[in-house]
């Protein structure tokens, strides 16, 4: 009320509102720790990979049959990132390599602290090369960058060739995209590797697309050779460019999608 | 639902801005949602109305709006629109292409209420 004649005129003063530009990425806190993650892998001369998929479509099976096809030829760990349970760390530590488990909880994706944290659990200066499995999920664990070296996007025969045009922003940042549990393919006659192929380039994407098949052992050797060609590739470059653009790997090891 | 996640880096960083600037509050916020950075703006909305609760922002309303996405071509050079899951040159139809708009998320300005510097 104002003092001078009790009118119903605030006295305190108006608040001023200022309006500053900021221009900043809402996601640069997370890039600045993935870029503190990669240098953590570049110190140790490690190769860091980060899985993704929908769940389900063969990411555990993939990683347990690759850690037997590299045994004696590289040492790899695995992250493995999961809403709940320690099941794929358990399944993967069989075969003999170090797992660390993330349970996120209601979360959806893993981002560059919860890697962070993890990968201090791991014996860095003894490996090659180390996996990160993140959630199943083809949607969220694209906006969060991890600090790898690569992104991989698994995409399996039953979810249907589609699943690029529907989901760019996870399939423009994949540096290689494996069509996995490619045994099926004479069962799902719909699907067509050409067409993921198609769908990835339409994403100005380059990377290569494999088929897989942990089952069948169809694309396996393809498989490890690029993981030895990219573990070769970035030795040869120490401090190469981070990974969450699509060209970035300009270092694939195999021929481009014509 | 990772725009809850994405709310909260978002206060986190309206704070830090009000904070530098010796605000007492947070009274707006505008934001840019590219359409290939993985976050939907009405969904960032919603989240962000609940996240914002007790902060510097308990008050602060967000407006956002959606960056075109904008390809450069590495071909022939043109800087045309393109579709999220169609990165292709309108010019020459090239796929060898840079995306220059529409990957990213950005808080573009922030209103503080009572700035002392």
């Amino acid at each position: 009320m104002c003092e001078t004649c009790g009118c119903a005129v605030a006295t305190e003063r108006p608040a001023a509102t200022e309006t500053i530009t900021v221009m900043r990425g809402i996601l640069d806190q997370n890039a600045a720790q993935a870029a503190h993650n990669r240098a953590h892998f570049e110190a140790h001369d490690v190769l860091a990979l980060n899985l993704m998929s929908a769940p389900g479509s063969g990411k555990t099976a993939l990683l347990e049959r690759t850690i037997d096809e590299l045994a004696g030829r590289l040492r790899c760990a695995v992250i493995e990132g999961d809403l709940e349970t320690d099941n794929d760390a358990r399944r993967i530590r069989r075969h003999g390599v170090p797992a660390i488990q993330i349970t996120t909880g209601a979360t959806c994706h893993l981002d560059a602290a919860m890697v962070h944290e993890a990968l201090h659990q791991l014996p860095l200066a003894g490996l090659d090369v180390v996996f990160i499995e993140n959630v199943g999920n083809l949607v969220c664990p694209a906006s969060f960058a991890l600090g790898t070296h690569a992104d991989i996007a698994l995409l399996s025969v039953p979810e249907g060739d589609d699943k690029a045009a529907k989901y760019p922003v996870m399939f423009r940042a994949a540096s290689l995209v494996l069509v996995s549990k490619a045994d099926l393919l004479p069962v799902f006659e719909d699907f067509s590797v050409a067409a993921v192929r198609t769908a990835v380039q339409a994403l100005a994407n380059p990377a290569p697309v494999l088929t897989v098949s942990v089952k069948s052992g169809v694309g396996i050797l393809d498989w490890v050779e690029w993981l030895c060609a990219a573990v070769a590739a970035r030795r040869a470059r120490p401090g190469a460019e981070p990974s969450r653009a699509p060209a970035h790997f300009s270092a694939a090891p195999f021929a481009q999608p014509s | 639902m990772h725009e809850l996640a994405i709310s909260l880096a978002l206060i986190d960083e309206a704070e830090r801005v009000a904070r530098q600037h010796g605000a007492r509050a947070v009274a707006h916020l505008r934001v840019v949602v590219g359409p290939l950075s993985g976050v939907d703006g009405e969904q960032l909305a919603r989240a962000y109305s609940i996240a914002r609760a007790g902060r510097l922002t308990a008050e602060a309303t967000l407006e956002w709006s959606a960056a075109p996405v904008r390809v450069c071509c590495e071909q022939c050079g043109a800087t045309t629109d393109a579709a999220a899951q169609r990165l292709l040159c309108a010019d020459c139809g090239s796929w060898r292409t840079r995306v220059v708009s529409g990957a990213d998320l950005t808080l573009q300005s922030i209103e503080l209420i009572d700035a002392r510097h």
